[in-house]
């Protein structure tokens, strides 16, 4: 399985996302910076990683969403490629335009930044098949602007069509229904404010994380 | 050419910010405050000439960058 990590100004979990890849597939992902206009050939999978692109300026992710790789990113999830956003990287897909809705400021105005617990709201998607759906799963959670909302239409679809990945216990940021990610359409994009790949060690005080990226290789190895 | 863009959150999306600064002014004792709506205001210089141009060009780079268009609307203003 080959993987690839898109970097841009103001990315800070780009380096961690990278050895989350690397311990469940053995193989460092390509590091791909945000003024490169190609995607390395065969990649499986793209992960747009947290941090703060940008400086945040403007909007969370807005800057970030117009880069040059983006236009690559757009025709790769057009062909089914997979995506995984996480955090700021959640917000770069939506300002994209590759998943719906908006992430606002956080309803308590706090930066919130701890160990979250999350249910796995569906089992469906190369992502959380490895999950039974209704699991409860510990990810850390870091960020300003995760409030999660949609209008009706969006709102529907979404619960209709099972493209909500996880929700929160205990709602720390106003999300709308709970989500704290969700799927695209063709359920190969996923965006999620809370970063497995910061809690995939014991050392880093959880593991739950190695298991998120453990099942998605297990799934894309057998396929 | 020197235009504004006034950015707003559309009607009926909440605005966290906004709930606070109302909260903030009723502590500061300003009373009846019904209801505050934060936006933001970007000033542009351009090199066009031609007003409609101009407002033309501003709304081009308001709907592909400036403004979520999911939850904002906009409106451009001549300086």
């Amino acid at each position: 399985m080959k993987t690839a990590v898109i970097t841009f100004p103001g990315s800070n979990c780009d380096r961690d996302m990278q050895v989350a890849l690397e311990r469940a597939t053995g193989k460092a992902p390509v590091q791909v910076w945000h003024k490169d206009t190609s995607l390395p050939d065969g990649v499986d999978l793209v992960s747009v990683p947290g941090g703060f692109s940008f400086g945040d300026y403007l909007r969370c992710g807005a800057i970030a969403a117009r880069a040059p790789i983006m236009d690559e990113l757009v025709k790769f999830a057009e062909r089914g490629g997979l995506i995984l956003g996480v955090c700021n990287g959640f917000q770069i897909l939506i300002e994209a335009g590759l998943l719906p809705g908006a992430l606002m400021r956080n309803a308590g105005l706090k930066y919130v930044c701890k160990p979250q617990a999350l249910t796995v709201a569906t089992a469906d998607s190369a992502f959380t098949s490895a999950y039974a759906k209704g699991e409860t799963v510990t990810y850390a959670i870091a960020h300003h602007d995760g409030n999660y909302i949609a209008d009706d239409e969006t709102r529907d679809r979404l619960s209709g069509e099972d493209r909500i990945a996880f929700t929160y216990q205990g709602n720390p940021n106003g999300s709308m229904d709970d989500i704290a990610g969700i799927l695209s359409d063709n359920r190969r994009v996923l965006g999620m404010m809370p970063h497995p790949e910061r809690l995939n060690d014991p050392q880093l005080g959880g593991n739950d994380g190695s298991r998120f990226f453990e099942g998605l290789t297990g799934v894309l190895a057998s396929v | 050419m020197k235009l504004r863009v006034h950015i707003m959150l559309k009607p009926g999306v909440l605005d966290p910010q906004g709930e606070a600064v109302r909260h903030a002014l009723g502590t500061l004792g300003f009373d009846g405050v019904n209801g505050v709506r934060q936006g933001k205001v970007i000033e542009l210089d351009l090199a066009e000439t031609d007003e409609a141009k101009a407002v033309e060009a501003a709304s081009a780079m308001a709907e592909k960058l400036l403004v979520n268009m999911v939850i904002e609307s906009y409106r451009v203003e001549v300086a």
